[in-house]
C-alpha cells in the first residue's frame, strides 16, 4: 500500500514526535509513506478566516502535487490538514465556478478526485487482519484510554464522512485491538479551543480543563489524541490548566501513533515520548506495563 | 434610550451570496447557541447572529465579538436541522468586518489571523518560532508562551531554522493572485 504523505507544518516543528511515531508505525504495519515534494501549508483556519479561494487554493496545490504520484491517495496526520484537504475536495467537487477560480489561481485544473484519508482511517482497515495481532509485542490490558477526537476530523460530516460525528469509535477500535480498555466519557468530540490558544488563551483553559477533567473522572489513565494542536493544548498546557481549574490532572496525552508503538514493542525514545510535557513513565510502571 | 438601528436592504442577499448559505431558512431552534462551546464568551449567540443578518442589521453583526471569538469547531454545522454550515456565514462576516473597516472588539484575533498569512506568503510553510514571535511583538503580548520556550527548546520540540521549499516566489504569486481574485 503506498500512499502520498502530507506530514503538515507542526510535524516538521511542534510536534516531531508525531512524525515520528507515525513513520514507526506505517512502516511496521506495511503502509509506505511517499511523502509530497515541495508540499506547502493547507492554510489552516487563517486562511479560510481571510478568502475562501485562498482557502481553497493552498490544499489543492498539495492535491495536484499528489496527483501526480500514482498512489492510492493521501495520507495526512493532521486533523486541521485533514480537514482542509477534504474541504477543498468537498468544495471544488461540487461547485464548477470554484473550480475556475482556483484552476485560475493555480494555472490548472483540480477537480478535487484524489482521495484523502487521515492515517485513523487507513490504520483501522487493518485491525482485523492476523498480522495486525502479530505485531503486538507488549500487554496493554491494564491501561484506561480515554480516545479524544475533537472537531475536525468528525465535523461537518458530509465534508470529512470520518466516523459518526457524535459518538465516533474509530480510534476506540485501534485501542481495543491493541489490547488496552477504552473508556466512555462526554467531551470525546469537544472542541479543546484550538488555535484560540494564541489570540484568547483564557477560553483554550476552560474549554481543554473542562475535557481534561471530564477523561480523569471516567478513570482514564491516559488520553490519546490525532491532532497536534489538541495535543498542545491538551499537554503543553495542562500545568497551567491545572492551576486555573485548581486540580491535580496529570493525565499523560499520547498521539494513538505513540500508543501503537508502544504496543509494538518499540521504546518510548522511538517514539519521542520524552518530548511530552506530561511523563507517561509513571503510569506505565504504575500499570507494570513494560516497554 | 434604545439606539436607533437601521437595516441595509441588500445585506441578507449579500452574505447568502458569499457565503453560499441560505441564511433565510434558519427558524431560530437554537440548537447552533445550546452546542457552542465558546458560546458563554460571546457577545452574540450564533443564532443572534443569524437573525440579525435575516433583519439585515449589519453594523450589529459586523462589529460583535462573535464572528472573532468563533472557533470554526463546526459543532453547529454538524447539529443544524437546516443545514446551514454557520462556520461559512461567520468567515464572510469576519471578512467584511475587515475589509469595511469595523474593528475586532477582540484585538488579537486579526492579528493572529495576518500573521499566520504573512508567514506562510514568506515561507510556504508554517515557521512556528518566527510566528511566535512575530505574534507576540505585534500582539503586545511579548512575554505569551515564554515560560514554555525553555521546555521547547530543551525537549527540542521547535525547529530553530526556518522551512525552505523550493519555488517560493511561485507560491507568492499564487497566493497574490488569490488575494487579487478575492477582490473582484
Amino acid at each position: 500500500m503506498r500512499y502520498a504523505f502530507y506530514p503538515g507544518c507542526s510535524l516538521e516543528s511542534s510536534a516531531s514526535e508525531y512524525r515520528i511515531s507515525t513513520e514507526r508505525i506505517a512502516a511496521a504495519l506495511g503502509i509506505e509513506l511517499d511523502e509530497i515534494p515541495e508540499w506547502i501549508c493547507c492554510g489552516s483556519t487563517p486562511a479560510h478566516m481571510t478568502g475562501e479561494i485562498l482557502s481553497l487554493a493552498l490544499p489543492a496545490y498539495n492535491l495536484v502535487l499528489a496527483s501526480r504520484m500514482k498512489t492510492e491517495g493521501v495520507i495526512v496526520s493532521c486533523a486541521s490538514c485533514y480537514s482542509r484537504l477534504k474541504h477543498a475536495n468537498f468544495i471544488l467537487k461540487n461547485d464548477p465556478r470554484k473550480q475556475d477560480l482556483v484552476a485560475e489561481v493555480l494555472g490548472e485544473r483540480y477537480d478535487g478526485s484524489v482521495p484523502v484519508f487521515h492515517l485513523l482511517e487507513v490504520v483501522v482497515d487493518l485491525i482485523d487482519k492476523p498480522t495486525f495481532g502479530e505485531l503486538i509485542k507488549v500487554d496493554l490490558g491494564e491501561l484506561k484510554v480515554a480516545s479524544y477526537y475533537g472537531c475536525l476530523l468528525v465535523r461537518p460530516p458530509e465534508v470529512t464522512d470520518f466516523d459518526d460525528p457524535e459518538d465516533p469509535q474509530i480510534m476506540d477500535r485501534i485501542v481495543e485491538a491493541l489490547g488496552a480498555q477504552t473508556v466512555a466519557y462526554n467531551y470525546k468530540v469537544e472542541c479543546c479551543g484550538a488555535a484560540l490558544a494564541f489570540p484568547q488563551v483564557e477560553i483554550v483553559r476552560k474549554l481543554s480543563g473542562d475535557i481534561l477533567q471530564d477523561a480523569k473522572d471516567s478513570g482514564a489513565d491516559i488520553m490519546l489524541v490525532a491532532c497536534q494542536l489538541c495535543h498542545s493544548n491538551l499537554d503543553m498546557r495542562q500545568r497551567v490548566i491545572e492551576k486555573y481549574i485548581g486540580v491535580d490532572l496529570e493525565i499523560p496525552v499520547l498521539y494513538f501513533t505513540q500508543l501503537m508503538g508502544l504496543a509494538f514493542g518499540f521504546g518510548p525514545g522511538e517514539l519521542g515520548l520524552e518530548k511530552h510535557m506530561i511523563d507517561v513513565a509513571p503510569v506505565l510502571k504504575r500499570l507494570r506495563i513494560r516497554v | 434610550m434604545a439606539e436607533s438601528k437601521i437595516a441595509s436592504p441588500t445585506f441578507l442577499e449579500e452574505i447568502e451570496e458569499e457565503s453560499g448559505q441560505k441564511v433565510r431558512i434558519c427558524y431560530q431552534c437554537g440548537k447552533c447557541s445550546a452546542g457552542c462551546p465558546v458560546g458563554y464568551a460571546m457577545d452574540l449567540l450564533p443564532n443572534q447572529v443569524m437573525r440579525l443578518v435575516q433583519l439585515g442589521l449589519k453594523d450589529e453583526v459586523l462589529s460583535c465579538a462573535t464572528v472573532w471569538l468563533c472557533a470554526s469547531c463546526e459543532t453547529c454545522a454538524t447539529r443544524c436541522p437546516r443545514q446551514i454550515e454557520i462556520v461559512r456565514v461567520m468567515d464572510v462576516l469576519r471578512r467584511r468586518s475587515s475589509s469595511e473597516g469595523y474593528g475586532s472588539p477582540v484585538r488579537e484575533v486579526p492579528i493572529f489571523v495576518s500573521t499566520f498569512i504573512g508567514n506562510l506568503k514568506h515561507f510556504g510553510r508554517l515557521y512556528e518560532a518566527g510566528f511566535v514571535a512575530i505574534y507576540n511583538l505585534l500582539s503586545g503580548h511579548l512575554t505569551k508562551d515564554l515560560d514554555k520556550a525553555p521546555m521547547m527548546l530543551r525537549k527540542r520540540k521547535l525547529a530553530l531554522l526556518p522551512p525552505r521549499i523550493k519555488g517560493i516566489s511561485k507560491i507568492r504569486a499564487m497566493m497574490k493572485k488569490a488575494e487579487e481574485i478575492e477582490k473582484r
